[in-house]
């Protein structure tokens, strides 16, 4: 079936036990974003050191697809340098972007690419960017505050 | 007085259509939008066809027909809703719509009946839809009048224990939904309505899940404006009608060509309504789509597509309480309701709920409805929406029962 495609095993593992759920009490940065058209909500801490993410911890609400990619970016983002989780970003938004004809690098996205049969759904492509987005957004605003200290 | 579901459907071509490899379309989601008739895509199309032409001007015959045919649609509305034709503006929406109220008022001169000052109280409700919430936060923001708001209770229903204290003596406005597009929820007007003219305050109805679904009479709801949109109504997108009586003490809230009566370097004067609401050129394959709409609607009858309606939210109702873990979010009986029915399953996310059910052919909305803060009073991020139309019957609401236990295994 084609919904299997979308829902793979390892998504909903992801969903029913997510990774570095519950937000840190200190952060170098904190975002808070929302998908406006399904009310789905994440809020984001990271922290960094010598321009190494050393943390990030999550909260939201939302679909299987939302809470388990950010499951999977935050484990797959934690402890890489900026560059490195930028590169790594970059791959899974064109991942997202291929309309189900890209199969996505295991060796850069590792768990991510059970998110490729996303791309196939164009409302669910939102869900799957949510925590991504947030992670973006929050690295942008940890270096231009503390310059990734 | 009824119909024949399946002879109706033949009317609507894309139920011919299969959805994700062959599967039977159901559609539960006419809340949203519904699917047009034939004779409603015809009209349009008929329109650009054989007699397109800017309508009220052009020297020509085909602005004749044009003008005739658009005229034509103003006049079958007014007698869909009871009104009379200069009492019907066309706008491009029911958002447009209530915008419209909302701006014009705004627009009113100082010390008149619709002027705002910061002394002046809106009232809405919890359960209104973004676009007859947000139109009002934003004139209260301009003009420094408070909002006040009816509560919902957790039963679904508008809380009118405090009816006197939240339409108070300074109330100028109160803009409330006939029938909640989450909740299903039929609002009781005539409280409402006599406490709202009490205190001289105009009554604004948005009736977009209403005037589709049971016959509306304005002079019986005795409210003072009423909004709704052409495609819920079997009708084309971008066209929607506000009606009022009191279009002519309005001011204008759009301005340029069609509206005006004269026209200097520095001042203008206005064309009476409903002109006065139409600047530019219109919407006119639209409105004569929408007035083809009225026709088809008007054959089936208003009373037996109520009916129907309701006999089969009350099918629809008991299927969705027999399933295990779900728990339907508005009022669980078919009393003062309408065919639409929010609902949620267990754990069971809606848009992944939404998403099994697309994959059965089964089409329904899923999120918050357009009514984030209800959503958040009644404690569910989301929601799963089934919206029933004439053109439903129980093989849909078996299919989308079917379809959840079938969601309830494939998550489990």
């Amino acid at each position: 079936m084609e919904l299997d495609s979308l829902y793979q095993e390892v998504i909903l593992d992801h969903y029913k036990h997510p990774l570095h759920k519950g937000l840190s009490d200190s952060y170098g940065a904190q975002v808070h974003h929302v998908n406006p058209s399904c009310g789905d909500e994440i809020t984001l801490n990271i922290n960094a050191t010598d321009g190494k993410i050393t943390s990030i911890t999550w909260d939201g609400v939302g679909c299987s697809i939302s809470q388990a990619s950010v499951s999977i970016a935050s484990d797959l983002l934690v402890n890489k340098s900026f560059a490195e989780a930028d590169a790594i970003l970059n791959e899974f938004t064109e991942l997202m972007q291929s309309k189900g004809t890209k199969e996505g690098n295991p060796d850069v996205l590792e768990d991510a690419v059970a998110l490729a049969g996303v791309s196939k759904f164009p409302a669910r492509i939102k869900c799957a960017l949510l925590g991504w987005m947030a992670f973006k957004d929050a690295a942008v605003r940890i270096n231009t505050t503390t310059g990734g200290e | 007085m009824s119909f024949n579901v399946a002879k109706v459907r033949q009317d609507f071509p894309i139920f011919e259509r299969t959805i994700r490899d062959g599967k039977k379309l159901v559609y539960l989601d006419s809340g949203a939008t519904s699917q047009k008739p034939n004779s409603v895509i015809d009209a349009e199309s008929n329109f650009y066809k054989f007699h397109n032409a800017a309508v009220h001007r052009g020297a020509h015959q085909l602005a004749e027909e044009a003008t005739d045919a658009f005229e034509g649609a103003r006049l079958k509305v007014a007698n869909f809703i009871g009104a009379k034709e200069d009492e019907i503006a066309f706008t491009k929406s029911a958002t447009e719509s209530l915008n419209l109220v909302a701006y014009a008022m705004g627009n009113a001169e100082p010390g008149t009946r619709f002027a705002l000052t910061s002394k002046d109280r809106i009232v809405v409700t919890e359960m209104e839809h973004h676009a007859n919430l947000i139109p009002w936060q934003q004139l209260a923001a301009r003009t420094g009048a408070q909002l006040s708001w009816f509560e919902v209770t957790p039963e679904g229903h508008l809380d009118l224990s405090k009816i006197n204290s939240v339409i108070t003596e300074d109330t100028k406005v109160v803009a409330l939904t006939h029938q909640s597009n989450v909740l299903g929820t039929i609002n009781p007007l005539e409280a409402i309505v006599a406490r709202a003219h009490e205190v001289g305050a105009v009554v604004v109805l948005d009736a977009c899940q209403s005037v589709p679904h049971m016959p509306v009479d304005v002079k019986k709801l005795g409210v003072d404006f009423l909004a709704f949109s052409g495609h819920k109504a079997v009708g084309p997108t971008g066209v929607g009608v506000i009606w009022s009586s009191l279009l002519n003490e309005l001011p204008p809230f759009l301005f340029g060509g069609s509206m005006i009566e004269t026209v200097t370097m520095t001042s203008a004067t206005w064309s009476p309504a409903p002109r006065k609401f139409e600047a530019g050129v219109p919407n006119m394959a639209q409105a004569v789509g929408l007035g083809a709409a009225i026709d088809y609607l008007t054959g089936i009858g208003m009373q037996a597509v109520h009916e129907h309606e309701n006999q089969l939210t009350d099918y629809l109702l008991n299927k969705l309480l027999a399933v295990p873990e779900l728990k339907v979010v508005g009022p669980t009986t078919n009393e003062s309701r309408g065919g639409t029915v929010s609902f949620t399953v267990g754990e069971i996310h809606p848009h992944d709920l939404g998403q099994y059910l697309d994959s059965q052919g089964v089409a329904v909305r899923t999120g918050h409805h357009c009514a984030w803060p209800l959503t958040r009073k009644l404690g569910v991020p989301a929601t799963t929406r089934a919206s029933l139309y004439f053109y439903n019957d129980e093989s849909d609401c078996d299919a989308l029962y079917e379809a959840i236990l079938g969601a309830q295994k494939y998550f489990a």
